[in-house]
């Protein structure tokens, strides 16, 4: 189960996500702190959110766009959220992809502040309505990403084989 | 079936006959660019590596570009604790194609890629930055990645699981008015399209007005592709490419062409008159809340910003000269003017372009991403409004959420600077 926390509209760009100010701050255990630092009510929530709570973000099209800043993804993911969005754009989505940060796209998701929603693998059902919406799902590519715990293992794997040849 | 120009590029760096969209490839890449963010980069690199017995080591010194160009110079400790990590990381690396925090070497990324040469038709270019997308200017297959995604490709000297992306043609045909730019092309089409309109997808460009642009204006619109959600904009390469690559960049090798096939397959096919286009804004707080001027004159202004990765080249310095000349800033109106790298600075002054501009009131920065991205160089305060030749007017972009970004063209932004409120050309 995962309690939707907060609902964002259309076109949340990076920068929303992590201002321009704080990218010299690059460690995935620092970035967190700054997670839409510009949104205060948003922060503090996600500050005083504990680590094991599933926490939901559910935004419309195009969540991530702007800038390639690897830190809109390690702020999230640093939260242990959990991102739903219409569409993502293709950077962002990515980063997260790569970093194991968990992004789902939803393209009919309706949602309320607070409900609860339980994810399986082919649809979010929302408890607290009673009505399901179906997941689109990653590319089989990006699955593999997945699968093997993220980008560096993945790339680590790869480059192991090779030298062996 | 006929391959558009990304599919061959993308054919050839696998040693593959042919590619067609959705198939899934690892292309070889020739440029990796990063900026103050290989930082992040180099943290990730030495990751892959870790507890594999294995010193980390980049695929090719050679191939890697780094620029400094984001907060230059260095705006915190933080910062500069970072360069200087990246400059003990570039020697201990042999990496080449560095450009420090110099007047003699430096810009911004785009423009020294450009400059220097290292981009050429058919090249795979991949950056940590999302403005990569301007490189197709030269006909190459340029797109923006993350820092951990360079990590794999400093490691591996290819990108992983790159899907072959499907191609809109745009086609811009006819005279463009006078102080009608590229950059009003490409804001009516981001405008038309959306802001997520082309995600995924190419913009390749073609027309009569395109053939004719040179190359300062193909990299406005490759560049702005992104703001569409395009993986990448391209323009095929021709004469002038060639022209530029020999001329200002003295490249030397081998340069060969690469044209679409007649029957390669375009998802979607955009016509753009140019002769009727007027003079674009986008308004806060999305790139794609595009009006003509018409509607939008009159709002007052704060600060004025000519430069970036988008225009701030020679001829956008230029005509901003011509239209001051002679003329002040309004009172009250600041203008920063960042040339987008030192050559440009330096070409400006020795023309006559700087002493005009600062006469009118302009204060002209050091070459380098400025203000653009909100870390220094021109914050804006709270309710005030910036119009700027920047790409991106994104809530709290320019360092304020509480302040408002219109973007423009370099000409609207020198004729609005007098009047001190977004002005028609007079």
């Amino acid at each position: 189960m995962a309690k939707v926390i907060y609902i964002l509209g259309n076109d949340i760009s990076t920068d929303i996500i992590y201002p321009g100010r704080y990218m010299a701050t690059v460690l995935p255990t620092e970035t967190p702190q700054y997670a839409f630092a510009d949104i205060p009510e948003l922060n503090k929530t996600l500050k005083e959110k504990s680590a094991t709570e599933n926490f939901v973000i559910v935004a419309g099209d195009n969540f991530g766009c702007g800038s390639s800043r690897e830190q809109a993804a390690s702020c999230l993911k640093g939260h242990n959220l959990i991102i739903i969005a219409k569409n993502f754009a293709r950077i962002f989505l990515q980063n997260a992809i790569n970093l194991g940060l968990q992004v789902i796209t939803s393209p009919n998701i309706e949602v309320n502040i607070n409900d609860e929603l339980e994810i399986k693998e082919n649809e979010i059902v929302n408890l607290t309505t009673g009505k399901s919406f179906p997941i689109i799902p990653l590319p089989k590519t990006r699955q593999a990403i997945i699968d093997a715990g993220g980008l560096i293992p993945y790339t680590r794997k790869k480059m192991l084989e090779e030298r062996k040849k | 079936m006929g391959m558009t120009i990304v599919e061959k590029i993308l054919a050839k760096a696998t040693g593959l006959n042919s590619v067609k969209s959705g198939d899934v490839v690892e292309p070889k890449v020739d440029i990796a660019m990063s900026h103050e963010n290989a930082a992040l980069v180099i943290n990730q690199f030495n990751e892959v590596f870790k507890d594999t017995g294995f010193e980390p080591k980049v695929w090719d010194p050679d191939k890697i570009a780094i620029i400094f160009d984001h907060r230059v110079p260095a705006e915190s400790s933080k910062t500069a604790t970072n360069q200087k990590k990246i400059r003990e990381f570039v020697l201990k690396n042999n990496i080449t194609k560095f450009h420090d925090i110099r007047a003699d070497e430096g810009g911004i990324c785009h423009q020294i890629l450009a400059e220097y040469g290292y981009i050429k038709p058919g090249s795979v270019v991949v950056g940590t930055d999302s403005h990569t997308t301007s490189h197709g200017a030269f006909g190459a297959f340029a797109f923006g990645i993350g820092a951990t995604e360079m990590a794999s490709v400093w490691t591996l000297g290819r990108v992983l699981n790159v899907e072959v992306p499907e191609t809109i043609k745009v086609i811009v045909n006819g005279e463009l008015k006078d102080f009608v730019s590229p950059k009003d092309i490409i804001l009516y089409l981001i405008g038309k399209i959306s802001a997520h309109g082309a995600n995924f997808k190419v913009l390749e460009f073609h027309g009569d007005t395109v053939k004719k642009m040179p190359i300062s204006g193909r990299l406005v619109l490759c560049n702005m592709s992104v703001e569409a959600g395009a993986t990448s904009g391209i323009v095929p390469s021709d004469e002038e490419t060639m022209k530029y690559l020999r001329e200002t960049a003295k490249v030397e090798d081998e340069i060969i062409f690469i044209q679409p096939d007649t029957d390669a397959k375009y998802i979607n096919t955009i016509s753009i008159d140019a002769d009727k286009l007027e003079s674009q804004i986008a308004c806060p707080h999305t790139v794609d809340n595009v009006k003509p001027i018409g509607e939008v004159q009159g709002v007052k202004i704060n600060q004025i910003v000519i430069g970036s990765c988008t225009n701030g080249r020679l001829d956008d310095i230029e005509i901003a000269a011509k239209i001051l000349k002679g003329n002040k800033i309004a009172k009250g109106v600041r203008m920063l003017v960042f040339p987008a790298s030192w050559r440009i600075y330096k070409e400006a002054m020795k023309l006559g372009y700087l002493e005009i501009l600062t006469g009118a009131g302009a204060v002209i920065m050091n070459p380098g991403c400025g203000c653009c991205l909100g870390v220094h160089q021109g914050a804006l305060g709270d309710g005030e409004v910036a119009l700027s030749t920047t790409n991106r007017n994104f809530k709290g972009r320019m360092g304020n959420p509480n302040a408002e970004v219109y973007l423009c063209s370099p000409a609207i932004a020198a004729f609005s600077a007098i009047k001190g409120e977004i002005s028609k050309p007079f």
